[in-house]
C-alpha cells in the first residue's frame, strides 16, 4: 500500500470518502467503532498523512495543513452526526425491549370499601351541611319519652305497641331502640332552645342514623334500617320553605331536574302532614312499564310536613313566635331506587362483595 | 284498609264523567287517601247469557263424568248443521257445543258463557279446544272463575225454568234481561271497578262509603249526596233496657257514651239477601253470612257505623255495659274461648242476674251465645259509640282487630246511631219482613265537639300560600264545620266525624289541603352559617375510610347477639361485656341481647363471606355497643308546662345505657394475595395493631402501648392501648386460638376494636402545635442491643429515645432475632436511630456523646449488651 501524500488533494478526498462510506455503513455503535478506528486511528491512512505535514517544506506545510484539517474535519463529524443516530436508535430500541403487560393484576393487596349506606349518609349530610345545616346525633337506646312522648304519639298510639317498637327489657323501663331519627330533632331543638330565642338564631338539623322497628328481614324490610331527618325552626318558616328544602335536596341527588310533590297524609308530629314523591328521574313518567317507579311516575320517598305545636313545646319552643318544619326519607329505600339495588338484604348480610361496588364517594 | 266499590260510591257523589278508576283514585290521593290498588275489571268479552239445549254426560276415559252441552248463544251460535269435528253431526240446531264438568245446572237452565276470544281474569285467553272426545267452543263458567266470590262451587245457574237447579243470584237478572248471547258483564258487574284506598288514623270516617265519597267531593268538587240522610221513624223512648255502668274508665274516659237499641219482630232470618248486596260485601272484601248479619256489615260499610244483631230471644233484659270481670270468660263469635281482662269492655246481659253475663266484647266482637240463627225471628240491633282508646287496648290485647274495632279505634261519629239502626232495620225488614219497634233505647252522653278559636290569616302563615278568607271558610264548611265569622277571627266547630279536628293547626291541614298541594310554592330558606361537621363527625369519618384504603371492607351488623356468642369469646365472667341489656320483645328469641362488644356481632359477618367462598376477608363496623349493670326505670318526665327542663334532659341521659361509639376490625386469610409478581402475605396479629395506629394518628391522639391479655385475643399476641390518663381505647392481636375453632374462624385470624368516644374526647378542640423542620444535616446511628426475651422492643426504644434526649428525631427497631448467636433466653434488637440538631450540623463527639449515653442507659435499664 502506498503512503497517503496530505498534498495529494485527489488522494485525501479518496480517502475521506472511503472513510464516510464506512461510517455511513456502520449499523451498530460497535461497527461505527471499528470504522472510527480503522480511520481516524493510529494507523489509519489520513493519520499517517498527517503526521507526514511536520517533515514537509515550508512551502507546502499551509496546503498539506488545510487538506488534512478540512478532511480529518469532515470524517469525525460523521462520525459523531452517526454516533448520536446508533445511539438515539439503541435507546429507543431498549424502551421498546422494556415494555411490559400492563393488563396483568397490578395491585394484589387486599381492596378495601366504604358501606354505601354510609357514604349516602354522608352525601345526604354534606349537602345540607353546604346550606349551612348542621348534622345532630343522639343515642341509639332511646328513653320513650324522647322517641314518643315528646313527638306527640298519644300514650296509646300503636307504634308504642311492642309489635312495632323494640323495647329494652324491663319493658317499664321506659327504654326502646329508636324507631325514627326524630328524638334526635328533640334533642338537638333543646341544645340549639336558648340561641334560638335569644339570638334569633334559627335551627336548621339534619339527623342522620340507625333506627329500629321490630320487622323481619325480607327483600323490602329489615328490622335494623337508617334514616335522615331534618328539622328547621325559624320565624316565619312555613310549608313553602318546606317544598324548596325538598326540591334542592332532590336535585343535589338526583340532577337539576329533580322534581318532588306533596301529597296529603298524616303523622302525630306534623300538621299539617304530607308524603313526599319523587318524579322517577329514571323514566320522567313516561314509561309504563318503568321498573324503578312501577309506572306510576312517581316515587315514594319520604314523610314531611309542619312540626306540630305540641312538639315545639315539648322542647321550650313558642309555637306562637317561631314555626318549623320537618321532613325524614330512608337511607335504604332511597339507597334501592338511586342505585338499583334489588334486594334488602344485600345491605345487610356483610357480604363483602355488595359494598365494594361502589366507590369510596356515592 | 277499606276497599270502595265504585257502583256504591256513585250513589252519594257523582263521579267526575268520563273518570277511569285511575282517575278516581288519583281524585283521592290530593286529598290524603292514597291508593293501595284497584280490582276489576279483567275481563272481555265475549261472556254471554247462554241457555242449555241439550246436555249428555258421558263417562270419560279418566273415570270422570262431563256433560256436552249445545248452549244456545244467540247472535253467536254456529249455523245449524254438522259442527266441528269430532262432533260433525248433520243435525245439530244453532247452537255451540261445550264442554262442562260440573252438575249443578240442568237442561233449559241460563248459565254464562265464555266464548272464545275472550279472557279471563289471570289473563287466561280462551279458545276453542278439542277435550273429551268434543270440539269446545269455550266454558261455562263459576262464580270462582268470574271473581265473583269464593263461595259457589259449581257453575252460575241465572235461572232454572225447571226449577231443577238451585239459582245462583235470585233476582240478579230480571227474566226480561234473559235473552241467550246478550253480554253478561255488564249484568253481573265484572265491568265495576273497586278501589282500595289507605286510611290514615285521623281520618276514621272514611273507612265508608260515606266518608270516602265526601273525600272525593272535596277533590273534584262534585256533589256529595249524604247515606246518613235517612228518616228516621218513630221516637228515643222506652225501649230494650240498657244501662252504661263503667266502674273503670280508662284514662278517665267511659268506656261508652251512646248506645242505641231498637227491636225488629216477625224477620225471617232466613231469607236470603239480596245478589246486589252479596256482591257488594264481596267487592268490598266481606263474605256474606246470612241476611241480618250482612245487612249490619252492609251499613257498617255504608256509614261507618258498626253496628251489632242480636237473637231478641236469647239476651235478658236489661243490657248492661261494663268492663270485665279479670278472667271472665266470654265465647266470641269466632268460637274462640277469651279469658277478658278487667280492663276490657264488655256488653252483658242480665241472664243469672244484672248484667252477669257477657254477651259481647264492646266494639270488637260479638259473643256466640246471642247469635242470630236461621230460626231467629226477632232481632235486637245495637248501634253505640265506644271510646276508642279502651276498643283499641282490647283489640291488641286480644289480637282480635276487627272491622268494628277499626272504626272504633279511629274514631265513629257520634250522630251516626240512630241512623245506622234505621238504615239497617229498614234493609232486614225489606228483605225479610217483620216489625220495626216504634219506640228505641237511646243513651246519649256524647258531648259536641269543642269549638276552635282560629285567626282567619294562621293558615296562610303556616303554609305559605295567600288563601283569601273566603276560601278559609268555605273550606272549613264544606268539611263539614260550622264556622262563625267576628271579623279577622273564627270560632269553627268542627262535624261530629272528625274528632281529629280538635286545635287551630289541624283546621290549617284542611283549608291546605282542599287547595291542594301542587301549587304550592318552592321557597329555599336560608340557614344562619352553620358550625361545619363536629370534630367528632370528622374523626369517624376519617376512620372509616383509612381503614377502607388499609383494604378493610365496612358492613353494618345487627347489633343483636346471643349469650352463648360471649362464651364462643372466651368473655370472663366479671368482664363488663357481660353486663348485657336484653330486650323485652327481640325479633328472634336466639338473639335476645343486644351487643356488648362489636366482635360478636362482626364475626358473623366475617363467617357469610367465608361460606360463600371468599378466604381472604378483612371487614370493618363503625357502630355502638351496650352495656349497662341494672336497667332501672327511667325518670317520668313533666313537660305540661314550657317543655322538658334541663335538668330532666340531663337525668334522661344519666340513666340511658352506655352506648358509646366503637370500630372493630376482624381480618382473615391474606392480606396481599399470591401473584405472577410475588408471594401471598398473610394477615397478622401487627396488622391489627397497626390499624388501631393508624386510627390513633388520624384522630390525632398518641396512644400508650402495652402487652396484654384480654379474651378473645391470643394472650401473648395481643395490645391494649390506653390514653395518657390510663383510660382503656383499644385493644388488637391475634385472635385466641380457641376462639377461631370454635366460631369456624380461620387459624391466626386477627382483630382489633377501639372505643372511639374517649379517643376522640382527647382530640378535640385541641390545636396541634407545630416543631420548625430542622434543615441542618442528618447523623444515622445504628445499636444491635442483645436483652432478655422478654424485654418489649418498645419500652427498650423508649429508653433510647429518652437517652438521646432532644438530638433524637426518631428511633425505630428494623431487625429482631434470636438463636445460637444471642444465647438461651435473649434476642437481639436492632434500632436505628436519626439524630439530628435544630441549628447545627452534629459533630463527631456530639454523635459519639450520644452513642454512649444510649449504650449505658440500655445497659443499666435492661442489662442491654451491644453486638
Amino acid at each position: 500500500m502506498t503512503e497517503l501524500s496530505p498534498l495529494d488533494g485527489a488522494a485525501v478526498d479518496a480517502a475521506v470518502t472511503e472513510a464516510l462510506e464506512a461510517i455511513a455503513a456502520a449499523t451498530t455503535l460497535d461497527e461505527l467503532k471499528e470504522a472510527r478506528l480503522a480511520h481516524t486511528g493510529d494507523k489509519a491512512a489520513l493519520t499517517l498523512a498527517n503526521r507526514q505535514i511536520g517533515g514537509l517544506e515550508p512551502a507546502d506545510k499551509a496546503t498539506a495543513g488545510k487538506n488534512m484539517g478540512k478532511a480529518r474535519g469532515r470524517v469525525n463529524q460523521a462520525i459523531a452526526g452517526r454516533q448520536e443516530e446508533l445511539e438515539a436508535e439503541r435507546d429507543a430500541r431498549v424502551l421498546v425491549e422494556e415494555t411490559v403487560d400492563v393488563t396483568l393484576p397490578v395491585s394484589r393487596e387486599l381492596k378495601g370499601a366504604r358501606h354505601p349506606l354510609e357514604t349516602m349518609q354522608e352525601l345526604m349530610a354534606d349537602t345540607f351541611v353546604a346550606m349551612g345545616w348542621e348534622v345532630a346525633e343522639g343515642p341509639e337506646m332511646e328513653a320513650e319519652w324522647f322517641n314518643f312522648d315528646a313527638l306527640n304519639f298519644d300514650p296509646d298510639h300503636p307504634a308504642r305497641e311492642m309489635q312495632d317498637t323494640f323495647f329494652v327489657d324491663p319493658p317499664e323501663a321506659g327504654i326502646v331502640l329508636r324507631t325514627h331519627t326524630s328524638p334526635v330533632q328533640v334533642r338537638a331543638a333543646l341544645e340549639r332552645r336558648d340561641a334560638l330565642v335569644s339570638e334569633g338564631r334559627g335551627i336548621y338539623v339534619v339527623c342522620p342514623g340507625k333506627t329500629f322497628r321490630t320487622d323481619e328481614l325480607d327483600a323490602t324490610h329489615t328490622p335494623v334500617f337508617h334514616q335522615i331527618e331534618g328539622l328547621a325552626v325559624d320565624k316565619g318558616l312555613t310549608m313553602a320553605h318546606l317544598k324548596g328544602t325538598l326540591d334542592a335536596f332532590a336535585r343535589s341527588l338526583f340532577g337539576p331536574d329533580a322534581v318532588t310533590r306533596l301529597r296529603p297524609s298524616f303523622f302525630p308530629f306534623t300538621e299539617p302532614s304530607a308524603e313526599m314523591d319523587l318524579r322517577c328521574f329514571v323514566c320522567g313518567g313516561e314509561d309504563n312499564d318503568c321498573r324503578t317507579c312501577s309506572g306510576t311516575g312517581w316515587i315514594e320517598w319520604g314523610g314531611c310536613g309542619m312540626t306540630h305545636p305540641n312538639v315545639l313545646r315539648a322542647a321550650g319552643i313558642d309555637p306562637e313566635e317561631f314555626t318549623a318544619f320537618a321532613f325524614g326519607m330512608g337511607v335504604e329505600r332511597t339507597l334501592m331506587f338511586r342505585h338499583g339495588v334489588k334486594d334488602m338484604r344485600d345491605m345487610v348480610e356483610g357480604d363483602i362483595r355488595f359494598s365494594q361496588q361502589f366507590g369510596m364517594e356515592i | 284498609m277499606p276497599k270502595i266499590p265504585l257502583k256504591w260510591l256513585e250513589e252519594s257523589v257523582d263521579l267526575v264523567p268520563g273518570s277511569t278508576p285511575e282517575d278516581v283514585a288519583a281524585a283521592l290521593v290530593k286529598v290524603g287517601l292514597e291508593e293501595e290498588g284497584i280490582e276489576g275489571g279483567g275481563i272481555t268479552g265475549p261472556l254471554v247469557i247462554g241457555r242449555v239445549m241439550s246436555l249428555v254426560k258421558e263417562v270419560a276415559s279418566n273415570g270422570k263424568t262431563v256433560n256436552y252441552c249445545r248452549v244456545d248463544v244467540g247472535e253467536h251460535n254456529d249455523p245449524a248443521g254438522p259442527g266441528h269435528k269430532p262432533d260433525n253431526k248433520e243435525d245439530y240446531p244453532s247452537s255451540k257445543g261445550i264442554v262442562c264438568g260440573a252438575h249443578n245446572f240442568h237442561e233449559g237452565d241460563y248459565v254464562v258463557c265464555i266464548l272464545p276470544g275472550g279472557v279471563l281474569p289471570g289473563p287466561f285467553p280462551i279458545g276453542g279446544r278439542k277435550t273429551y272426545g268434543h270440539w269446545s267452543d269455550g266454558m261455562i263458567c263459576s262464580s270462582k272463575e268470574l271473581g265473583l266470590g269464593e263461595d259457589h262451587d259449581g257453575i252460575i245457574v241465572l235461572a232454572s225454568p225447571s226449577g231443577e237447579s238451585q239459582v245462583t243470584f235470585p233476582g240478579l237478572v230480571a227474566d226480561e234481561d234473559l235473552v241467550p248471547g246478550t253480554s253478561a258483564i255488564g249484568l253481573l258487574g265484572l265491568d265495576e271497578f273497586t278501589i282500595e284506598i289507605n286510611v290514615t288514623p285521623d281520618r276514621g270516617y272514611s273507612f265508608s262509603v260515606r266518608g270516602v265519597a265526601r273525600e272525593y267531593s272535596h277533590s273534584t268538587g262534585q256533589t256529595f249526596r249524604d247515606p246518613a240522610d235517612v228518616v228516621v221513624t218513630g221516637a228515643a223512648g222506652d225501649g230494650f233496657g240498657v244501662v252504661v255502668e263503667d266502674a273503670a274508665p280508662v284514662r278517665g274516659r267511659v268506656g261508652c257514651d251512646r248506645f242505641v237499641a231498637r227491636r225488629l219482630s216477625g224477620f225471617s232470618a232466613d231469607a236470603a239477601s239480596p245478589s246486589w248486596m252479596k256482591r257488594r260485601l264481596e267487592q268490598a272484601g266481606m263474605r256474606p253470612i246470612s241476611l241480618a248479619v250482612d245487612v249490619t256489615n252492609y251499613v257498617m260499610l255504608e256509614l261507618g257505623q258498626p253496628l251489632h244483631a242480636y237473637d231478641l230471644a236469647q239476651v235478658s233484659e236489661p243490657i248492661v255495659v261494663r268492663r270485665a270481670q279479670a278472667g271472665e270468660k266470654l265465647t266470641t263469635l269466632d268460637d274462640a274461648e277469651r279469658v277478658l281482662d278487667g280492663e276490657d269492655l264488655v256488653i252483658a246481659d242480665s241472664a243469672g242476674g244484672h248484667g252477669a253475663r257477657a254477651i259481647g266484647l264492646a266494639g270488637v266482637m260479638g259473643g256466640a251465645d246471642t247469635e242470630v240463627s236461621d230460626a231467629t225471628t226477632d232481632i235486637l240491633l245495637e248501634a253505640a259509640h265506644f271510646d276508642p282508646i279502651t276498643i283499641a287496648r282490647t283489640a291488641r290485647r286480644h289480637r282480635l282487630g276487627s272491622e268494628a274495632s277499626r272504626r272504633f279505634e279511629r274514631g265513629v261519629d257520634t250522630r251516626l246511631q240512630v241512623v245506622a239502626v234505621q238504615r239497617a232495620l229498614n234493609l232486614m225488614q225489606e228483605f225479610g219482613g217483620g216489625q220495626i219497634e216504634d219506640v228505641y233505647t237511646d243513651l246519649d252522653e256524647t258531648v259536641a265537639p269543642a269549638q276552635i278559636a282560629m285567626d282567619i290569616a294562621y293558615p296562610s302563615t303556616i303554609v305559605g300560600v295567600e288563601y283569601p278568607a273566603d276560601e278559609v271558610v268555605q273550606a272549613l264548611e264544606k268539611v263539614g264545620c260550622e264556622v262563625d265569622r267576628d271579623y279577622e277571627s273564627l270560632l269553627v266547630t268542627p262535624p261530629t266525624w272528625r274528632p281529629d279536628l280538635d286545635s287551630a293547626i289541624t283546621l290549617v291541614e284542611e283549608v291546605a289541603r282542599l287547595r291542594g298541594y301542587d301549587n304550592l310554592p318552592s321557597v329555599l330558606p336560608v340557614a344562619p352559617p352553620g358550625r361545619g361537621l363536629t370534630h367528632g363527625q370528622k374523626v369517624r369519618r376519617s376512620v372509616a375510610r383509612t381503614l377502607a384504603e388499609s383494604g378493610l371492607t365496612e358492613v353494618l351488623t345487627y347489633p343483636f347477639m346471643a349469650e352463648s356468642r360471649l362464651d364462643d369469646l372466651g368473655i370472663p365472667d366479671e368482664d363488663p361485656r357481660r353486663d348485657w341489656i336484653a330486650l323485652a320483645n327481640p325479633l328472634s328469641a336466639e338473639l335476645p341481647l343486644m351487643r356488648t362488644t362489636m366482635l360478636a356481632t362482626l364475626v358473623d359477618a366475617v363467617r357469610v363471606n367465608l361460606g360463600r367462598g371468599e378466604q381472604d376477608v378483612a371487614v370493618y363496623e363503625l357502630g355502638r355497643a351496650y352495656q349497662a349493670k341494672n336497667i332501672g326505670v327511667l325518670p317520668t318526665v313533666d313537660s305540661t308546662d314550657g317543655g322538658i327542663a334541663p335538668a330532666e334532659v340531663e337525668a334522661l341521659n344519666e340513666a340511658l345505657p352506655g352506648q358509646p361509639r366503637r370500630v372493630a376490625g376482624i381480618m382473615a386469610g391474606n392480606r396481599v394475595r399470591a401473584g405472577w409478581n410475588g408471594h401471598a402475605t398473610a394477615w397478622g396479629w401487627a396488622d391489627a395493631l397497626a390499624a388501631v395506629e393508624r386510627i390513633a394518628s388520624v384522630a390525632g391522639v398518641e396512644l400508650t402501648v402495652s402487652q396484654g391479655s384480654r379474651m378473645p385475643w391470643h394472650p401473648g399476641r395481643g395490645a391494649t392501648y390506653w390514653l395518657e390518663d390510663g383510660t382503656f381505647v383499644a385493644h388488637a392481636g391475634e385472635l385466641h386460638p380457641k376462639v377461631c375453632e370454635t366460631l369456624g374462624l380461620p387459624a391466626r385470624t386477627v382483630a382489633f376494636e377501639v372505643v372511639l368516644d374517649p379517643l376522640i374526647a382527647e382530640s378535640a378542640g385541641v390545636i396541634a402545635g407545630a416543631t420548625p423542620v430542622s434543615q441542618q444535616v442528618l447523623a444515622k446511628e445504628d445499636f444491635a442491643f442483645v436483652v432478655a426475651s422478654d424485654v418489649a422492643a418498645g419500652d427498650l426504644v423508649g429508653v433510647v429515645k429518652h437517652a438521646g434526649g432532644d438530638l433524637v428525631e426518631d428511633a425505630t427497631v428494623f431487625d429482631v432475632f434470636t438463636g445460637e448467636q444471642v444465647g438461651e433466653g435473649r434476642k437481639s434488637v436492632a434500632i436505628n436511630v436519626r439524630l439530628r440538631a435544630a441549628d447545627h450540623t452534629l459533630s463527631a463527639d456530639e454523635v459519639l456523646g450520644v452513642r454512649e449515653a444510649i449504650i449505658a442507659a440500655a445497659a443499666e435499664k435492661f442489662e442491654a449488651v451491644l453486638r
